[in-house]
């Protein structure tokens, strides 16, 4: 089959459809036909480049050269000069080229695409996750036919070289996790994959798991090789059938190929796991609460030491890891542990994938180098905050983190950075707020779900949590008092100090967070009974204006609890004291006249 | 299928799936990609996905082929699909009704049109 | 009452699940609890958890304990479609408020309670990880996103319509 030499790009966009982009392409076909030059040239129609102004525009491959403000008399000069002859033609070049679209994809201009990193993501949405010749199409296995021919010593100190730390939340440098587990004596010993993602607004571990699921079953054979395991378990949410689907598929599939289950690729080396799903508690996203679910009792952690290395799953060694973490691993031995280190930051390798969600334009799923700063993700990635509003806080590391406000928009991100902001890397949602967000409701929405998903066990996270959040209610109810927000304080640090587990060392956080950035809404809520953002509605109250309202009598009738009262053609008022600020009357004004107020 | 033993035999079936993957490429006109992640058919993907398949059907092209594949992080489009035909780029569109299977099937998969205005570009994402 | 038929059925599908995972221990209980709820239609009825427990051999406490500490089991019968909205943060400021008070208005039930023709039953969960198609809903296996006050309504009509004929 001829290979083709040249990519012709012509952008089908809007823009450059108006300015003839049509007539063009039409010549360009012709001249192909022309100079018989079928087998050689690819032309490909892309969507819009982004260069509106210079249409219709043209891009020749693989010299990335640009042609702007073409005619059909130009094209078939540029095929007959640059395609036949190799000679580029000057007075049609664009005036600015951009430097980074070097590659033919026509998405690479955008942002969105452009800022990101794919490694652990690198398989999503590229191949058929339910055919595992597609894994092996891209490079699928490689790391662990290559894993087999290491030394569990050095699988260990590549990860050491790579810098890999835990994906799941508090970073915990990988290698160390697994050199530890892989030195305590015992033949027996298990590798667990903690897939019960659920922190608010965090989804890549779901996504992982459905569109490349054989990147985790690979990366657990090689962590059972390195530290001396042969059978492993993977504690998936019962909320992700799909996920759960499609490693069955795959465990099924690789072990027909032999990359799975017994003397895996004819070694001696054999690794099985089984699925061992939650059902509905938060809480076994802690690793010895995980164990403990997947022996089937409650999901209350244990005293920690010892740690799972030393005592995990049936008071085994225990090899641990989130997701994400494992899905770096192939990449790692295949590409190598300096080229991993080659991206991120001093202390952070690698990339992290966000989940970007909330009060911002491209809510997604991206993949970016360690280091990047928010600013970047807030407005080039996820393309800023919709409606006009104005960025107020970021959210990360879900109910065990806390908000970053924008003065530190420019922070670049890592397990250090967010840890000194006074809040940490999590599992990586992004949950964005504007202006229209109460900071004081968000911190008691996070402790409400603390309070939900305790546990029980120890009495600071069950009690504490609940006291801070009656606290809240006082406030947001615009009854808090004098010294309630150093209460919140001292209780906050009781709890991080005192109880058993990470959920409740970290429950307070999203508490102490927003007083340290937004002490003043606090302040507004005990001292002026006034909520800025005019959310919390025992501070707020709706108001018609005069001046606006034609008493339409639309608010009346949708009123539920008839606390609108007026005559048709005359102007309307609202009770107070009736008024349940349901929001059902400003939904129906046609004309404006009804707004929020907050004294 | 015979158990893998050897680096050899893993590079022949990656050989083999590479190939495989051209080689429908050659013997199909294109492929049509639906992400099928739970976020995508939480949108209505499976619709989506099933409209494609009578679409083609109805329209007796049998050179395309329909793949299914993971999610590819753009949840705020989703249903997203991806149309990749042959000597072209790939092409991928955002919140694909079966209506607009319809349009994408009459426009791109058959005259080779890009159907611009459900396009995933600049500022929309 | 559960009958003998059935206790029956919940021995198999415990004995399913063990020769299934090649592993008798322990740790199949939530595996095998999320079978039996699900042939039950959505609850386990004590005897069936009694059942179990004889054929894992581990305390009857043990399973009831199990039972109890996970949101997602039930006890007491609940409809046969079990509704859970997500009531984490990136639903609640997508709209996701809207879609319970829909719920709760057309099915006539609070949380954690069952609808009068005992079809639905109503529960709150956390984050289903599909925020970027929200406000979600999973109904069963079933998840349904970008919800509004209308398709919501078509959802649960469906579903009704389905059980008539």
């Amino acid at each position: 089959m001829p290979v083709a030499t040249n990519t012709i790009l012509m952008c089908a966009g809007g823009g450059c459809i108006s300015s003839g982009e049509e007539s063009c392409l039409q010549a360009l076909e012709k001249a192909v036909e022309k100079y018989a030059l079928h087998d050689v040239v690819k032309i490909v129609e892309t969507g819009c480049m982004g260069m509106c102004d210079a249409g219709p525009l043209m891009v020749i491959y693989p010299e990335g050269v640009y042609y702007q403000k073409l005619t059909p008399e130009d094209i078939e000069k540029i095929v007959s000069e640059h395609i036949l002859k190799g000679r580029i033609v000057e007075d049609k070049l664009l005036d600015n080229p951009v430097s980074s679209l070097k590659t033919h994809n026509p998405y690479d201009d955008h942002p969105f695409f452009t800022r990101q990193v794919k490694i652990a993501t690198r398989n999503m949405g590229v191949i058929d996750p339910m055919k595992i010749e597609e894994y092996i199409a891209h490079d699928g296995y490689f790391a662990l036919q290559k894993a087999l021919s290491m030394k569990p010593e050095e699988i260990i100190e590549e990860l050491k070289i790579s810098g890999l730390r835990g994906r799941g939340g508090a970073g915990f440098p990988t290698w160390l996790k697994w050199d530890l587990t892989r030195k305590v004596p015992g033949d027996e010993k298990y590798v667990l994959c903690n897939a019960d993602e659920g922190d608010p607004g965090a989804f890549m571990d779901r996504s992982i798991l459905e569109g490349d699921p054989h990147s985790i079953l690979e990366a657990m054979a090689i962590a059972g090789y390195a530290i001396g395991a042969s059978k492993g378990y993977i504690y998936i949410r019962a909320e992700y059938p799909l996920a759960i689907e499609r490693l069955n598929e795959g465990i099924k599939q690789a072990k027909e190929l032999g990359l799975f289950g017994e003397n895996i690729m004819g070694s001696d080396f054999s690794f099985d796991l089984e699925i061992r799903m939650g059902a509905g508690a938060f809480v076994c996203g802690e690793e010895t609460a995980l164990i403990e679910s997947i022996e089937g009792k409650r999901g209350q952690p244990r005293v920690k030491p010892p740690f799972p290395a030393q005592v995990g799953v049936w008071g085994k060694p225990t090899l641990n890891n989130n997701v994400e973490t494992y899905a770096n691993i192939p990449p790692i031995l295949t590409k190598g542990a300096r080229w991993f280190a080659s991206i991120g930051t001093e202390t952070s390798k690698g990339t992290k994938v966000f989940c970007l969600a909330g009060k911002v334009k491209n809510t997604g799923l991206v993949e970016v180098p360690m280091g990047i700063t928010l600013r970047e993700v807030v407005y080039d990635i996820g393309g800023g905050i919709p409606d006009g509003k104005e960025f107020k806080a970021v959210q990360t590391g879900g109910p065990s983190g806390g908000c970053i406000p924008k003065e530190h928009l420019d922070t670049p991100i890592d397990y250090e950075t967010l840890k000194e902001l006074g809040t940490m890397m999590g599992s990586g949602g992004m949950i964005f707020m504007d202006e229209d967000t109460c900071m004081v409701d968000v911190a008691k929405y996070f402790l409400d779900f603390s309070v939900e998903e305790s546990c029980g066990k120890c009495v600071p996270c069950r009690e504490g949590n609940r006291v801070m959040f009656d606290m809240l209610e006082k406030i947001t109810d615009g009854e808090g008092e004098e010294g309630d927000i150093e209460r919140l304080e001292e209780l906050g640090k009781n709890i991080m100090d005192t109880s058993l587990c990470g959920l409740g060392q970290s429950s307070p956080q999203p508490v102490i967070s927003t007083i340290r950035y937004f002490r003043d809404e606090y302040e507004a809520h005990i001292n002026d009974k006034r909520c800025p953002a005019k959310v919390c509605k025992p501070l707020i109250r709706y108001v018609i204006d005069p001046e606006k309202c034609v008493g339409c009598t639309a608010c009346a009738r949708v009123c539920p609890v008839t606390a609108i009262s007026g005559e048709v053609k005359q102007v309307h008022e609202i009770d107070r004291d009736i008024c349940t600020r349901c929001s059902s009357c400003i939904q129906v004004c046609r004309f404006g006249a009804i707004s929020i107020q907050s004294p | 299928m015979a158990k893998i033993k050897s680096l050899d035999e893993l590079m022949k079936i990656k050989e083999k799936a590479v190939k495989d993957i051209q080689m429908r490429d050659t013997e199909k006109k294109g492929k049509i990609v639906v992400a099928m992640g739970t976020c995508g058919i939480a949108a209505g993907a499976k619709e989506t996905l099933q409209a494609v398949v009578s679409e083609l059907e109805k329209n007796g092209i049998d050179d395309v082929s329909v793949v299914q594949s993971g999610c590819m992080g753009l949840c705020d489009v989703e249903p997203t699909v991806e149309v990749v035909m042959e000597g072209s780029d790939p092409i991928i569109y955002g919140h694909v009704s079966p209506e607009q299977v319809t349009r994408i099937v009459d426009q791109h998969v058959k005259n080779g049109k890009v159907v611009s205005d459900l396009l995933v570009r600049k500022g929309e994402i | 009452m559960v009958s003998d038929k059935e206790l029956e059925a919940v021995e198999q599908i415990v004995n399913g699940v063990i020769t299934d995972e090649s592993l008798a221990e322990g740790d199949v209980l939530i595996n095998c609890l999320h079978e039996i709820q699900n042939h039950f239609h959505n609850f386990v009825p004590l005897e069936a958890a009694e059942k179990v427990a004889e054929i894992l051999k581990v305390p009857e406490s043990s399973v009831y304990e199990v039972l109890t500490f996970y949101t997602m089991f039930s006890v007491e019968k609940r409809g046969k479609y079990v509704i859970r909205v997500c009531n984490s943060l990136p639903c609640h400021v997508t709209g996701g408020k809207e879609i319970i008070e829909t719920l709760k208005k057309e099915l006539g039930c609070d949380f954690s309670q069952t609808s009068k023709d005992g079809l639905f039953t109503l529960e709150e969960t956390g984050c289903l990880g599909l925020c970027g198609v929200s406000p979600v809903i999973m109904i069963n296996e079933e998840f349904y996103g970008n919800l509004t006050h209308d398709k919501v309504l078509d959802i649960i009509n469906n579903i009704r319509e389905e059980e008539r004929g």
